[in-house]
């Protein structure tokens, strides 16, 4: 291969991962502004764009850049002002290492692919860690605080329930999982699925698990002294997050690119639709759940998630070596 | 204690799940004010509506409402005896009638006390002004209201038929009679 269509297909790729990384939390961020509203007897936005405002996330994007960027004077602002791109930036590298297609559809693909994408995701949660300590706001502190606690609980048996796939399938390669896959995979991984979904939310600190941002106690935890811009990025992050948690989730528990038929043309729309169903999921369980107090996170993360996720990694084991 | 029905465990989960989803699936409440007219209540207290030829300036209005905010201006006119040898006969003419919304609190008193009908609810609401001030609508302004307002209610079939009826009856009667007997003379 010469060195110039290689440099024009690493360019592309990069542009394609980047497109989508910009536009897929978008989708996801109106989704839930609809089906939010529609759950709860409204209509959502209705006007930016002209048609059922499907332009509002575009038109809050303009608004959060005219903001004034404000930095507290008794923050540690390096830090405060890093914390933004610690938080988005990551999602980003491990977007990459995700397969949305058959064969060569993926960004890179990594032989170390799933302990590529849990190490940087684990990297993206010290970004309200930072933003927390940073503030010099004690309601960030406490949210940091809070944020600290949920994901020392909540990093373990995400791991967890990802090494059971990676078990089931003898790689860490998220390629050579997909490769691995089979339907029957589905009902032997269910639990995993499950333990790992939920992990992903409290990780993401999404409702019911959103204790951190808990807006009537500590207005907006970490992410108080935010605005403009920052505040903007933490909030695709946010999004970002969402996509991520539910790209992976599909690839190592619905199996991916794998669908009743088409797989090999259609692939990248049976990853898409997985996706969705389950971005919906997320915005569904924020609709419909109240917030999950301190100690009822900690007993479930500790006595419930772990014990399950230990037991998928048994079953794992036991169907293997039979 | 209160006795708990014995249920499997997560069924408040779906049936949580379930309600925000059905709650999806139905049409939202929300009115879209601007772009869709309400549907308003049938005799809805949108503005007061001013029939000017109705109005003899009595007063009554003015001196009923709790918020004083109808003001009226009348001056007299002589009209010359419709009989010759007769009397002149005087008439309130009415020069200004305006009412002031950012002070009236739609209690209705003032179109319950008229005696002649000369105020009626219309169902106009879009009036809102960027200055308190601009609320004092005078009566070409409340005369264009009029247009607007709903027929009344109709009677009840067994009901008693209006007096004002029977009175324009009579008087038509009369003036019939009039209009015969001048006839009878004429052709003898």
């Amino acid at each position: 291969m010469s060195s110039l269509t290689w440099w024009l297909e690493v360019g592309l790729r990069i542009v394609v991962v980047f497109l989508v990384f910009m536009v897929v939390p978008l989708v996801v961020g109106q989704m839930e502004h609809k089906a939010m509203a529609h759950m709860q007897g409204r209509l959502g936005p209705m006007e930016a764009g002209g048609f059922h405002g499907w332009a509002q996330l575009i038109a809050d994007g303009v608004k959060f850049a005219q903001k004034e960027a404000v930095v507290p004077t008794a923050a540690d602002k390096r830090v405060f002002q890093l914390a933004p791109a610690v938080a988005l930036i990551p999602y980003l590298l491990a977007l990459i290492v995700i397969p949305i297609g058959p064969g060569t559809q993926v960004g890179v693909d990594l032989d170390l692919g799933l302990f590529f994408a849990l190490a940087v995701m684990g990297v993206a949660v010290l970004g309200p860690l930072m933003a927390g300590w940073g503030s010099a706001n004690k309601y960030s502190l406490l949210g940091g605080l809070r944020s600290a606690a949920q994901l020392m609980a909540y990093e373990l048996p995400m791991l967890l329930s990802a090494v059971s796939v990676a078990m089931a399938a003898g790689t860490l390669s998220l390629t050579g999982i997909l490769a691995a896959w089979h339907w029957y995979w589905i009902p032997w991984q269910l639990i995993g699925g499950f333990v790992f979904f939920t992990a992903g939310l409290a990780e993401l600190q999404r409702p019911p698990f959103d204790m951190p941002v808990a807006d009537s106690e500590i207005i907006f935890g970490a992410y108080t002294e935010y605005t403009g811009l920052r505040f903007a990025l933490f909030l695709l992050a946010e999004f970002a997050g969402i996509v991520l948690l539910c790209l992976l989730t599909s690839v190592l528990f619905l199996g991916g690119w794998h669908g009743p038929f088409a797989e090999q043309h259609l692939g990248w729309l049976w990853t898409g639709l997985k996706t969705f169903v389950l971005a919906f999921m997320v915005i569904w369980l924020r609709v419909s759940y109240p917030r999950l107090r301190a100690d009822q996170l900690q007993r479930f993360a500790w006595t419930v998630l772990i014990p399950l996720s230990l037991a998928q990694l048994a079953l794992t084991g036991v169907v293997r070596v039979l | 204690m209160t006795d708990k029905k014995k249920t499997v465990p997560g069924t408040g989960l779906v049936q949580g799940l379930a309600t925000t989803f059905k709650n999806m699936v139905t049409p939202a409440h929300t009115r879209q004010y601007p772009d869709v007219a309400p549907e308003l209540a049938p005799r809805t207290r949108g503005v007061i509506a001013l029939i000017e030829e109705n109005c003899t300036s009595c007063m009554l209005c003015a001196r009923e409402c709790p918020d004083w905010c109808i003001y009226i201006d009348s001056h007299k006119e002589t009209i010359p005896a419709p009989n010759p040898g007769g009397r002149e006969r005087s008439r309130n003419v009415l020069d200004r009638f305006a009412i002031d919304f950012s002070l009236c609190m739609y209690c209705g008193i003032c179109i319950e006390v008229c005696p002649f009908d000369a105020l009626e609810w219309s169902p106009e609401f879009e009036y809102a002004e960027y200055d308190l001030r601009e609320l004092l609508h005078e009566k070409d302004r409340l005369g264009a209201w009029v247009e607007s307002v709903p027929p009344p209610v109709a009677l009840d079939d067994a009901a008693e038929e209006p007096k004002e009826i029977a009175l324009a009856q009579k008087s038509a009667a009369k003036k019939q009679a009039a209009l015969d007997a001048e006839q009878q003379g004429s052709a003898e």
